[in-house]
C-alpha cells in the first residue's frame, strides 16, 4: 500500500501536516510535527530517487484515474533528482530553525510559520514531481502564497514591502504562465506534459506556440529571477526571517528552473522552438549580463544578505548560460550548479542566520572581528563562500568546470574566459566580508548587551552538515554528476 | 474585419490584460495595485472561458436533444484559477493591512520616505 502509493507521498505529508500545525497553535508540539514531517518527505523523495535509478521512469495515476483525465505524477531521473534536494534542504533548514525564529520572529507566530513552511514545500514538490502543466500552476500559487507570507514574518517592517512587491511581481509571474499553459491547451487540446510533447511537434511552427512559450518564459523567467526579472529578489531575501531566506534561497529559483528545463526540453523539445528562434541567444545574453551585473551590484552591498541575494541572481545566470548552450555537458553543468548552488546558498544563508542569532544585524560593519568571536560560524562562510567562487575540492568548482567545458565545446571561448573573470567578482565580494571578519578588530562599543560566544550547537550542527554537504560533493561526485548526466540523455532524448 | 469582429473575445481579453498591468506598474496606491492585479488576472480567466466555447454548444449535460457541447475543462480550471486569484488578493491585503499599520501610509512613495534603502 505504502510501497505502491511512495509518489503521492511528498505531497500527502506536508500537505496534512499543515493545518495540523495549525491546530495545534502555540503549543510545544508543533515543531517535532514539522521535523517529523519533513525529514519523512526526505526520506521519501530518496527511496523515489533511488526507485528510478533501478526500475526507471515511476508513472502514478493520482485516484487510479488514468491520464488525459486525471493528473498523473511521472517521476524520471530529472524530477527524482530535484525532489531529494527541495526536500533534503527543506528538512535541514527546519531542524535549524527554532533557535533562530526564536530570535527574529514572536513566539505566537512559529506555529503559523511552520505550516507555511509546510505548505510551501508542498507547493515545491508538487511543482518538481507532477506530470500535468496546469497542476504545475496550482502548486506554483501554492508555493509562492506561502512564500509571500513567510517573507512577510520578518524581524523589520521593511519585510513587509519586499513581500507585498514580490506577491505583485510573483503573482504576474504566474498568471503568464497560465496563460502560456493556456495557449498551449488551445492548440493541442491536452495538458498532460507528455500528451503535450506528443501533439506539438504536429501543430508546426504557429504563432500561438511562440506567443505560448513566450509567455511561459517571461513568467517562469520572473520567478528564476532571471536578469532583468530579478528586482522582487533582494528585498525579500534581505529581509525574510533567516531560517526562511535560506530555505527560499536554495529550493525556490531552483524548482522553478526545473520547471524551465521540462518545458523547454521534454514539452517543446530539441530541433523545434530552441533552434528554430532566438530564445536561446537571448537566454545566454541575459545570462551573462546578469552573472556580471549582479556580481557586481554584490560588491557595494552593506547588508551582507542583500550581498548574497545579488549573488544568487549571479547564480541564476550560470544555470541559465549552462542551459542555454543546449549541449549534454551544458545541461549536466546546469543541472549540477543547481545542485550544488542551493547547498553553497542554503549554507551560506544559514551562517548568517548564526551571525545575526549573536549580534542582531548582519551589516558588514557590525561583523568585525567576527572571526575570533564566531569561529565555527565565520569557518563555515568561508568555505561556503570558496564554493561561491568555485576553488577546487569545493562544490562549486565542478559545476563550473561543467560550465566553462561546455563554453568551450560550443566553440566560445570568451564564454569561458567571461565565466573565469565573472568568478574574480565572486572572490572580491567573499573577501570583504573574510577580511572585516578575521582582520579587522571587533567594534569599540559593547553590543547592547548580547552574549558573546558561538551560535547555539541546534544551529551549528544544521549549517555544518550544509556546508560539508558542499565539500563532500566537491570530491565525490557520483551522485550529482552521474545522475544529472543519465538525466540530461533523457531530457535530449525527447520524451521521458 | 474579420480579425477585428471575429476576434473579439481576444481583443477584450488583451485590453484588460493591459489595463490590469498598467494600474499596476503606475500606481503608487498598493490598494489600487492589488485592483490591478485582479483585472489582471479575471482576463486570463475570460481568455479560458471563451476558449472553450462553441459556437451553438450548450452546458455539458447527457440529454438527447443536444449534440454540440462547450468544453467543460477551461472552465473547470479557471474555478481554480478564481480560488488562486481570490487567496492572492486575500493575501495582498493583509499585507497591505500590516503595512499600514507599520508605516501609517499605502502611498508606496511615502513609505519609501520613511525607509529609504527598501
Amino acid at each position: 500500500m505504502i510501497e505502491q502509493n511512495l509518489p503521492a507521498l511528498p505531497i500527502v505529508i506536508p500537505i496534512l501536516c499543515a493545518p495540523l500545525a495549525v491546530l495545534l497553535g502555540r503549543k510545544t508540539l508543533v515543531w517535532p510535527l514539522a521535523l517529523l514531517a519533513a525529514w519523512s518527505t526526505f526520506l521519501v523523495c530518496c527511496l523515489l530517487l533511488a526507485r528510478v535509478l533501478e526500475t526507471g521512469t515511476i508513472r502514478y495515476y493520482l485516484g487510479n484515474w488514468a491520464p488525459p483525465f486525471g493528473i498523473e505524477f511521472r517521476i524520471d531521473l530529472l524530477n527524482a533528482y530535484v525532489l531529494p534536494l527541495v526536500s533534503g534542504i527543506g528538512a535541514v533548514v527546519m531542524t535549524y530553525a527554532p533557535k533562530s525564529l526564536a530570535r527574529e520572529v514572536p513566539e505566537s507566530r512559529h506555529g503559523h510559520l511552520y505550516a507555511t513552511y509546510l505548505l510551501c514545500l508542498t507547493g515545491l514538490l508538487g511543482m518538481t514531481i507532477t506530470g500535468d502543466a496546469f497542476n504545475v500552476f496550482v502548486f506554483l500559487e501554492i508555493s509562492s502564497l506561502s512564500m509571500y507570507g513567510m517573507v512577510s514574518m520578518g524581524p523589520d517592517r521593511r519585510a513587509l514591502l519586499a513581500a507585498f512587491r514580490y506577491l505583485i511581481l510573483g503573482t504576474i509571474g504566474g498568471t503568464f504562465f497560465l496563460i502560456g499553459v493556456g495557449l498551449l491547451y488551445m492548440l493541442t487540446g491536452t495538458l498532460n506534459m507528455a500528451d503535450l510533447a506528443e501533439r506539438l511537434p504536429a501543430v508546426g511552427d504557429n504563432r500561438t506556440v511562440l506567443a505560448g512559450f513566450a509567455f511561459l518564459t517571461v513568467g517562469l523567467g520572473l520567478k528564476i529571477a532571471l536578469f532583468p526579472l530579478h528586482s522582487w529578489l533582494p528585498n525579500a531575501y534581505a529581509y525574510a526571517p533567516s531560517a526562511v531566506t535560506s530555505f527560499l534561497a536554495a529550493t525556490a529559483t531552483k524548482v522553478s528552473i526545473y520547471v524551465v528545463l521540462r518545458f523547454l526540453f521534454t514539452i517543446a523539445g530539441v530541433g523545434t522552438l530552441i533552434d528554430r528562434t532566438v530564445l536561446v541567444d537571448l537566454l545566454q545574453t541575459l545570462a551573462l549580463l546578469g552573472i556580471f551585473v549582479a556580481s557586481t551590484v554584490a560588491i557595494f552591498q552593506v547588508n551582507i544578505k542583500r550581498m548574497l541575494a545579488y549573488s544568487s541572481i549571479a547564480q541564476v545566470g550560470y544555470i541559465v548560460l549552462g542551459i542555454s548552450f543546449v549541449s549534454h555537458t551544458g545541461l549536466t553543468g546546469a543541472l549540477v550548479h543547481v545542485f550544488n548552488h542551493a547547498l553553497m546558498k542554503g549554507g551560506l544563508f544559514m551562517t548568517l542566520g548564526c551571525v545575526a542569532y549573536r549580534t542582531g544585524t548582519v551589516d558588514l560593519d557590525d561583523l568585525r572581528g567576527l572571526g575570533r568571536r564566531m569561529p565555527w560560524t565565520m569557518m563555515a562562510f568561508v568555505l561556503g563562500g570558496l564554493g561561491m567562487i568555485g576553488v577546487p575540492l569545493t562544490a562549486g568548482f565542478i559545476s563550473k568546470w561543467y560550465l566553462v567545458l561546455a563554453a568551450i565545446e560550443s566553440g566560445r571561448a570568451w564564454i569561458a574566459v567571461a565565466l573565469l573573470l565573472s568568478s574574480l567578482l565572486a572572490v572580491i565580494y567573499i573577501w570583504r566580508v573574510v577580511e572585516v571578519a578575521y582582520f579587522q578588530k571587533p567594534s569599540g562599543h559593547p553590543d547592547s548587551g548580547t552574549p558573546k560566544g558561538e551560535a547555539p550547537w541546534q544551529m551549528l550542527v544544521p549549517t555544518w552538515v550544509m556546508i560539508g554537504a558542499t565539500l563532500y560533493f566537491g570530491i565525490h561526485t557520483d551522485l550529482t554528476v552521474g545522475v544529472a548526466k543519465q538525466a540530461v540523455s533523457q531530457l535530449l532524448g525527447g520524451v521521458p | 474585419m474579420t480579425t477585428i469582429l471575429g476576434l473579439y473575445n481576444y481583443w477584450i481579453v488583451i485590453g484588460l490584460m493591459m489595463a490590469g498591468l498598467y494600474v499596476v506598474i503606475s500606481r503608487g496606491n498598493l490598494i489600487k495595485k492589488v485592483i490591478g492585479l485582479n483585472v489582471f488576472q479575471t482576463s486570463v480567466i475570460l481568455f479560458y472561458v471563451s476558449m472553450g466555447k462553441v459556437k451553438g454548444g450548450t452546458a455539458p449535460i447527457l440529454s438527447d436533444e443536444f449534440q454540440v457541447y462547450s468544453n467543460p475543462l477551461p472552465h473547470v480550471l479557471m474555478l481554480t484559477a478564481i480560488v488562486v486569484g481570490v487567496a492572492t488578493t486575500a493575501v495582498a491585503l493583509a499585507l497591505v493591512v500590516r503595512i499600514k499599520e507599520a508605516y501609517d501610509s499605502i502611498e508606496e512613495d511615502e513609505i519609501l520616505e520613511q525607509d529609504p534603502t527598501s
